[in-house]
């Protein structure tokens, strides 16, 4: 199999919304390629190690009018992270960005019209396309924080905090 | 009657035949005359505009209309012609036949313009929207809240005591199952529309700004007079609901877009949640795509800003006319979480107020205007708790709701010139059938369902008088059940950790039961009946019960389209007087 990654400065953009099919990102040859979620650890890990991070360690300050880093997150700025949570259906069963939630998701925000994000989310940028996996189960990604807004060129997709590079495993 | 009934017989016809040219607004539209609205025909394929003729009881559409339509020889995404005429106007009442043709592509519609008597007869209106509300919300509510003897009620709700009840058809233009957006549009503009439109009927294009508009009640209002309006709701202010008060979309999802519509009309009282969707994209929390800060924007236009009970209770006393109080980024939480059980995102936001006070906060603001006022208040989370089958939460809901409808029944005490309307946009499929009795013997809690004889009566208590039962968990509850489910896995208990979530998605895009109930005791999985794609419990098509009361509300009787509901509030309001 032969997987080929387009060069990008910026985290890959995943399949999320109509204008980004997954080809944009990878070029697959031959035989569609499946990642199983228990192969996932066999693919590269971030070399340095990773400190944990919890979704209630996310935000010291929770108000109407905005949310507040923590400290901890503040000081985690680009270094490797994991955390533990669960992947919100995403539009296709094979993707390189996910979003990531502290509970399962009972909706799926992409699909419905009437259903909306929690204020908590973490979108996961992932260093090569994995499907999705049993949304009863939660999983651990490992990969480098970034804080602050950024808009996702492709899909127009905002997020406050991202793991980029990333890869997940069950748990 | 019978030249109406032949002018349907015709129309129908017409409707048969394959690709005919569509109408905006379409057929059988009612239309408040003087209302501004977009003239939309929309040709099965490309045609010449030369062949195109337009004509509205035999005179040219520009003659009838005001101004004349633009043609537009393709449509974007589409290989098909149409014209367009935005904000036309028919001041005259009366049957209106719009003819159109364009080669072998002919349409005729028929238009009933309707004006409304000279003087109004109500100065308010209060209209209550129980999102989702249905027969067995209301029963539980009484059941829980008041109690029941020897198979009298031992009291009666606010609304039971509402004077003229109407049965409402909630069916949307596109299917016979409905939304809470094009519902409450056809509540507030008098026509129905698409499912997830709002303030619009649905177009072919994909723009979602694009669509014909009609005219909605906050509009109405500030073209005829000088009436404030006010929206009070426990979801996101631009949620559906609250939106289709001031909102031209064919998406209700666009919710950014929504705030800057709210903005435009200036409601004069904005109260809930969402504050997200005010926030600039840079403000963690923000869910805006833009720079723009609505927060900012609202109190510069002179709002006061209230952000919780306590400066909701500061802003009542202020005197800026305007209030904005956003009390949760998101939806807020229900009234069991607030009130009693601590749940949900209730430690984030602990001084959420509700529905009761915002209610009266709004009355006291909109009734210092001497030209009087349109309030929408919501009870949003009937509809919210109703998906997942949380029926105590949606319950409590309900009698939330009912309170917040006796601060309007006594307020019209002393204002009877207020008429208050108490609806759904739509209904669930939801019964109450009787109780589960944790005392009954064994383990197996299918067999503690009491049925008929051995329902008995529930054993709630309300010792403090608040109206909600003391304690959700009592050992002889109601026995709620939907008529439509996913697979979940019941519980037969009050879900006492937070709302219930009964199914999550899986890897193949199905919704499967949430394992995180597989535990409870006495668990059993239930294997849905609705499609594997749908999250949880569907809106139901029953019609929904509308009850109403004060000046104009006899106008509601038997059954009714929902569109037809704007028609009373408009002539109650004497919106369209006859031109002298």
């Amino acid at each position: 199999m032969i997987l080929s990654r387009v060069s990008r400065k910026q985290p890959a953009a995943g399949p999320i919304g109509p204008a980004a099919p997954a080809r944009r990102a990878f070029i697959v040859r031959g035989a569609r390629i499946l990642f199983g979620a228990g192969c996932a650890s066999l693919f590269a890990r971030p070399a340095t190690a990773a400190t944990r991070l919890d979704f209630d360690e996310l935000y010291a300050k929770v108000t109407v009018l905005g949310m507040t880093f923590s400290d901890k997150v503040k000081s985690l700025d680009g270094q490797n992270v994991t955390m533990r949570g669960f992947m919100a259906p995403p539009l296709k069963a094979e993707a390189n960005f996910f979003v990531l939630t502290e509970i399962p998701m009972s909706i799926c925000p992409f699909c419905s019209s009437d259903s909306d994000w929690p204020d908590n989310i973490v979108v996961i940028y992932l260093d090569r396309a994995q499907t999705f996996v049993q949304a009863n189960a939660p999983i651990d990604v490992t990969g480098r924080l970034e804080v602050g807004s950024w808009t996702d060129p492709v899909t127009g997709f905002v997020s406050l905090l991202r793991l980029v590079g990333a890869s997940f495993r069950t748990v | 009657m019978r030249i109406l009934a032949a002018v349907l017989a015709a129309t129908t016809c017409l409707i048969a035949t394959a690709d005919a040219a569509t109408v905006y607004p379409i057929d059988r539209a009612t239309i408040l005359a003087g209302s501004a609205f977009d003239f939309k025909v929309e040709f099965a394929g490309v045609v010449k505009p030369e062949d195109v003729t337009v004509t509205i009881n035999g005179e040219p559409a520009a003659t009838v209309l005001g101004k004349d339509y633009e043609f537009i020889a393709k449509e974007e995404g589409v290989d098909a012609s149409a014209v367009l005429l935005r904000a036309a106007k028919v001041t005259k009442p009366g049957m209106y036949t719009v003819e159109v043709k364009a080669g072998d592509d002919a349409r005729t519609v028929q238009w009933d313009v309707y004006g409304t008597p000279e003087a109004p007869k109500a100065k308010n209106i209060i209209f209550f929207l129980g999102d989702g509300l249905s027969v067995a919300h209301r029963t539980g509510a009484r059941l829980m809240s008041k109690g029941m003897t020897e198979g009298k009620a031992n009291g009666r709700l606010a609304m039971d005591d509402l004077d003229h009840t109407a049965l409402i058809g909630t069916s949307s233009t596109n299917a016979i199952a409905t939304d809470s957006a094009n519902t409450m549009s056809a509540h507030m503009t008098g026509h129905k529309t698409a499912v997830n439109a709002l303030g619009v009927y649905a177009d072919r294009t994909k723009d979602p700004f694009d669509d014909p508009r009609v005219e909605n009640i906050t509009e109405a209002l500030a073209r005829t007079g000088k009436k404030s309006v006010g929206i009070v709701t426990t979801s996101e202010v631009e949620d559906a609901t609250p939106a289709a008060v001031v909102a031209h979309t064919r998406l209700r999802a666009r919710k950014a877009e929504i705030v800057d519509m709210m903005f435009e009309l200036k409601p004069e009282v904005v109260l809930g949640g969402g504050s997200a969707y005010f926030l600039p994209k840079t403000t963690p929390g923000s869910k805006r795509k833009d720079d723009k800060d609505f927060i900012k924007t609202f109190t510069e236009a002179g709002y006061t800003l209230a952000t919780d009970a306590n400066s909701l209770e500061a802003a009542r006393g202020t005197n800026t006319g305007k209030i904005l109080g956003l009390f949760h980024t998101g939806n807020m939480d229900t009234v069991l979480d607030r009130r009693f059980l601590k749940k949900g995102t209730v430690d984030k936001f602990p001084d959420q107020p509700g529905l009761v006070d915002m209610t009266k906060v709004a009355l006291e603001q909109l009734s210092k205007n001497p030209d009087g006022f349109f309030l929408m208040v919501e009870g949003a989370s009937i509809d919210k708790m109703s998906h997942p089958m949380d029926w105590d939460r949606a319950l409590y809901e309900t009698i939330e709701f009912d309170q917040a409808i006796r601060v309007a029944t006594e307020f019209a005490k002393t204002h009877p010139d207020t008429m208050i309307v108490v609806t759904p946009d739509h209904t669930h499929g939801v019964s109450v059938i009787g109780t589960i009795d944790d005392d009954k013997p064994g383990e197996d809690m299918r067999e503690k369902v009491g049925v008929y004889a051995a329902a008995g009566f529930p054993n709630y208590t309300d010792a403090d008088g608040d109206g909600y039962p003391d304690k959700v968990d009592v050992s002889r509850r109601l026995a709620v059940f939907a008529s439509n489910f996913p697979d979940y896995y019941e519980t037969w208990r009050p879900k006492m950790d937070g709302p219930f979530d009964p199914a999550i998605k899986n890897e193949k895009g199905e919704y499967v039961a949430n394992a995180a109930y597989k535990d409870a005791p006495g668990a059993v999985l239930r294997i849905g009946n609705i499609p594997r794609s749908t999250d949880t419990a569907v809106h139901a098509v029953d019609d929904g019960i509308l009850q109403a009361s004060g000046p104009g509300s006899e106008a509601f009787k038997g059954y009714m389209e929902e569109s037809d509901v704007y028609r009373v509030l408009v002539e109650a309001f004497a919106l369209a007087p006859a031109q002298k």
